[in-house]
């Protein structure tokens, strides 16, 4: 729609003498990005869904982590050396897909409901209102995830003391909680793009879903000698194995390692922001 | 132009929409002017909803161009304030009070939070700001679209069959506030299949039809054309009566049911024209064809669904197509 505007007619039709507009008392704002969020915003908190999956999620970090924690210190078990943080993955594994619903419905639910048009009408710019949403969404993933990993790792380091876990290292801290946070949120990020393409809840979240568990399940089952290194490959950028990179304490010899998967996960949600973004400018809505 | 000063107008320059073969709308060119109520008239599936979806930039249209103060829907940077709009009352999110639905898009066009209590206030909704818009009723549900549509203290008004499924409570505060808005000096835009519901409410008509402009024109003009009056008269004398109707330069047509419908005579003087001539009368009453039904006339080849009259066709016989074949 860009095409060039004829110019307007230089003399006032009749009927423009004889009426006058209304002038609204309201004062005209020249409306950008800001404003956006601030509405993705009241939207996001305003939903029982968010809170929904959020709390979902955060009982699923801090529970499980906290049940791990209360096993291997009663059992009296000796971690070696080992650093307690990755004590926290199973719990960031289950939660994972509580974003995953989340980002999908911060834009599939409005197409679902037909929100979409309103939103659309109130803010004519799609590519505004998609950024909109991936900000706000991208920052709520990321402070929830980051509280929870972080309050477990304390956790977990505090239980585990007189079991020979090691203190956690500057570097470990780091990437077991703002690494695996990242990670997250833009999987989070990554399943918002999926819905906004897709147009559709429930099939926007199976999507997602395969995509976290596929690779793992489809590399269980390749037996044959000559698909070894297929396998191989599947099982170490499936995203539960680019997930445990964060608490790997030693490199291993090939797949992702250090923050490769908060690459690997950026460049992938790019894309399919990328791809969302082109296609919601020539669809109808 | 800025948005205060000169009425906004709306222009459709040869706006066309096409999906696959079927075109839902076909070289509309025309203007909404401010300051009057537009009514938007057509029947189900003539083409008004897909007009309405791509003047708000929602659909893209297939050729053409459509105009709000000279730009493009989505060049407006806070089109709130030009123009609201109530397109499908359920374009809401259910899950979201009526409050925070409002407010959601206040804040996408910078209107103050204050502005939210008094459009709430304005439609009568306020007691129920902090419930959630599923539980709303269809009148509640349509009330809460207006309040959207309100919200920015638009100039233009777009409203797409607004009266569909209301109690008759609701129909007349629409209608009020129809008037009203327009009263204030706003250009109203309204849809409606309903020709007696634009009567009352509309000062201009655009009629289309399987997408196609058929009218656009004043609706006292299109009164005038359309509603033509009569006087129904019935007589034993039928005869004597034509003959006394023809010397005082009145024409009579038969009515088909032994009465006759005599144009260009006021009632009182057939009745008193008859009585000179000793005729008797059964029926004396002066008709005005409706607007409905000039409406009907002017879409009939265009209707996209016609229901058959009469009684419904018996199934036939299962397997019959076989032996005809």
């Amino acid at each position: 729609m860009s095409t060039p505007q004829p110019p307007m007619p230089q003399t006032a039709p009749e009927w423009q003498a004889a009426e006058s507009g209304y002038t609204s008392p309201i004062p005209v704002v020249r409306t950008h990005l800001g404003h956006a969020i601030a509405s993705e915003w009241t939207k996001i908190r305003s939903v029982r869904s968010t809170m929904w999956t959020l709390g979902v999620f955060v009982l699923l970090v801090v529970g499980i982590g906290l049940m791990t924690g209360l096993v291997i210190a009663g059992q009296d078990a000796d971690l070696g050396g080992e650093s307690p943080l990755g004590l926290g993955f199973f719990g960031l594994l289950l939660g994972s897909m509580c974003l995953i619903t989340l980002g999908v419905l911060t834009t599939a639910s409005e197409y679902g409901t037909g929100m979409i048009r309103t939103t659309m009408v109130a803010c004519p710019s799609r590519a505004r209102v998609l950024a909109a949403k991936a900000i706000v969404f991208f920052l709520v993933a990321f402070v929830v995830t980051l509280v929870s990993a972080t309050l477990i790792g304390m956790l977990h380091v505090a239980m585990l003391e007189g079991n020979g876990a090691k203190d956690p290292s500057g570097g470990e801290w780091l990437k077991g909680t703002v690494g695996v946070s990242l990670y997250l949120a833009l999987l989070g990020t990554l399943s918002l793009a999926v819905g906004s393409l897709i147009r559709h809840s429930a099939g926007a979240i199976t999507i997602m879903i395969g995509v976290l568990l596929a690779p793992l399940v489809v590399a269980l089952f390749m037996f044959s000698d000559s698909l070894r290194d297929v396998q191989q490959a599947l099982f170490e950028y499936s995203i539960p194995n680019q997930m445990s990179v964060f608490y790997a304490n030693s490199l291993s010899e090939s797949g992702p390692s250090g923050w490769d998967p908060v690459l690997i996960m950026l460049c992938i949600t790019g894309v399919a922001l990328g791809a969302a973004f082109a296609v919601q400018e020539s669809r109808d809505v | 132009m800025s948005p205060s000063s000169v009425g906004v107008m709306i222009e459709l320059e040869g706006l066309t929409k096409r999906y696959g073969e079927k075109i839902a709308v076909n070289n509309l060119t025309f203007t909404v002017r401010p300051g009057i109520v537009t009514g938007f008239l057509g029947p189900n599936g003539a083409g008004k909803s897909t007009t309405m979806r791509m003047m708000l930039g929602l659909d893209r249209p297939t050729a053409g161009d459509v105009r709000i103060d000279g730009k493009h829907y989505d060049q407006l940077k806070d089109p709130l304030k030009y123009i609201g709009a109530l397109l499908d009352a359920k374009a809401v999110h259910g899950g979201r009070t009526a409050f925070n639905h409002l407010l959601c898009l206040a804040q996408s066009n910078g209107i103050p939070k204050q502005r939210v209590h008094e459009v709430l206030d304005t439609v009568g909704l306020t007691a129920v700001a902090k419930k959630k818009a599923k539980g709303f009723s269809l009148g509640m549900g349509q009330r809460l679209g207006i309040a959207a549509a309100l919200l920015g203290d638009p100039q233009i008004l777009m409203f797409d069959e607004p009266v569909n499924g209301l109690d008759p409570e609701g129909i007349h505060w629409i209608r009020t506030l129809m008037k009203s808005l327009a009263a204030q000096g706003r250009t109203v835009f309204v849809s409606s299949h309903l020709m007696s519901e634009m009567a009352l409410t509309a000062d201009h008509l655009v009629v289309i039809g399987q997408g196609r402009l058929l009218a656009d024109t004043s609706m006292a003009d299109f009164i005038a054309r359309n509603s033509r009056s009569y006087v129904r008269v019935r007589s034993p004398q039928r005869e004597k009566l034509l003959d006394v109707l023809h010397q005082a330069g009145l024409t009579a047509q038969d009515a088909g049911d032994g009465a006759l419908e005599v144009d260009g005579g006021k009632a009182e003087y057939i009745g008193e024209l008859a009585a000179r001539h000793q005729l008797v009368l059964h029926e004396l009453s002066p008709q005005q064809a409706s607007l409905e039904e000039a409406f009907m006339q002017l879409t009939a080849e265009s209707v996209e669904y016609h229901a058959h009259s009469g009684t419904p066709a018996a199934p036939q016989q299962w397997g019959e197509g076989w032996k005809k074949g």
